[in-house]
């Protein structure tokens, strides 16, 4: 798989997270490298509490958003630079959802687990901040030309 | 995101302030090791973090760990409070020494 979307493939996916009840709050498509997150948390923060979140639930959101981002920049993509993240984000009248889209090569669900936190040691800490920011986080199957979606909501609180 | 370093007799402060994310925890990673390498004692003031993520998390966890391998103080000082969220949420609030201040944290006879 290309890693490199062309504009009909960031399109189709957009389309493709259209869900009737949910307005788009905008789509965002990023180079995956570490000095972009300033501007993901950014547009995320505004976005949460545009929509209705609390402080706490908006800081929640943009650590949920900015580990899942680090997950694709770091294991999706591996480090290499060039790549490229798309973030979708909706709202209904009681939650806020986030898909994060990228085009690397699938990666199985199974394997993407929070470590045990009875281990003190640097790491692995990202998937389980997900979960506990957020109040859904699952991979989706992702639409045709994306490689892995992970679709995050936060009821508005 | 700033890291100040300065000395209170054997006791090495290390100041942090802003965004502590994937592209500036390095920079935190390689000044909390250079500091615990010394061998002296070492307070992280974390008072001006505006935020912190697991790659920050990991860079403290790494130097926690780095310090009592070779028996050396490491606490934190005046967590603010987004940073005390994602502490707590990796349940690290129970495993860090924390002190509400740098005096304190000199203080503590541990």
């Amino acid at each position: 798989m290309s890693s490199r979307p062309g504009r009909t493939e960031i399109r189709r996916a957009a389309r493709s997270c259209e869900v009737d009840g949910e307005q788009r709050l905008f789509f965002l498509t990023i180079l995956a490298q570490p000095d972009r997150l300033r501007l993901v948390r950014a547009a995320v923060s505004e976005a949460a509490k545009a929509s209705g979140c609390s402080e706490e639930c908006t800081r929640d959101i943009v650590l949920a958003v900015d580990e899942a981002c680090q997950n694709v920049i770091r294991h999706a993509y591996g480090g290499q630079p060039g790549n490229e993240i798309c973030i979708d984000v909706r709202r209904s009248d009681e939650k806020i959802v986030f898909d994060v889209m990228d085009f690397a090569e699938p990666v199985d669900p199974d394997r993407i687990k929070p470590r045990n936190l009875e281990e003190i040691r640097p790491g692995g800490l990202g998937t389980h901040f997900i979960n506990e920011c957020m109040d859904e986080a699952k991979y989706s199957t992702p639409p045709p030309g994306v490689g892995n979606l992970l679709r995050m909501a936060k009821r508005i609180a | 995101m700033s890291c100040e370093i300065r000395h209170e007799g054997d006791v090495a402060v290390v100041a942090l302030s802003g965004d502590i994310d994937l592209e500036s925890s390095p920079k935190v990673r390689s000044a909390l090791l250079d500091c615990v390498g010394l061998k002296q004692a070492v307070l992280v003031d974390m008072s001006s973090v505006s935020y912190i993520d697991s790659s920050g998390v990991a860079s403290l966890v790494e130097a926690f760990q780095t310090a009592r391998k070779s028996d050396t103080r490491f606490g934190l000082v005046s967590v603010s409070q987004p940073a005390m969220r994602v502490l707590e949420l990796a349940r690290l609030d129970r495993i860090f020494s924390i002190f509400e201040s740098v005096a304190q944290g000199i203080k503590d006879p541990e």
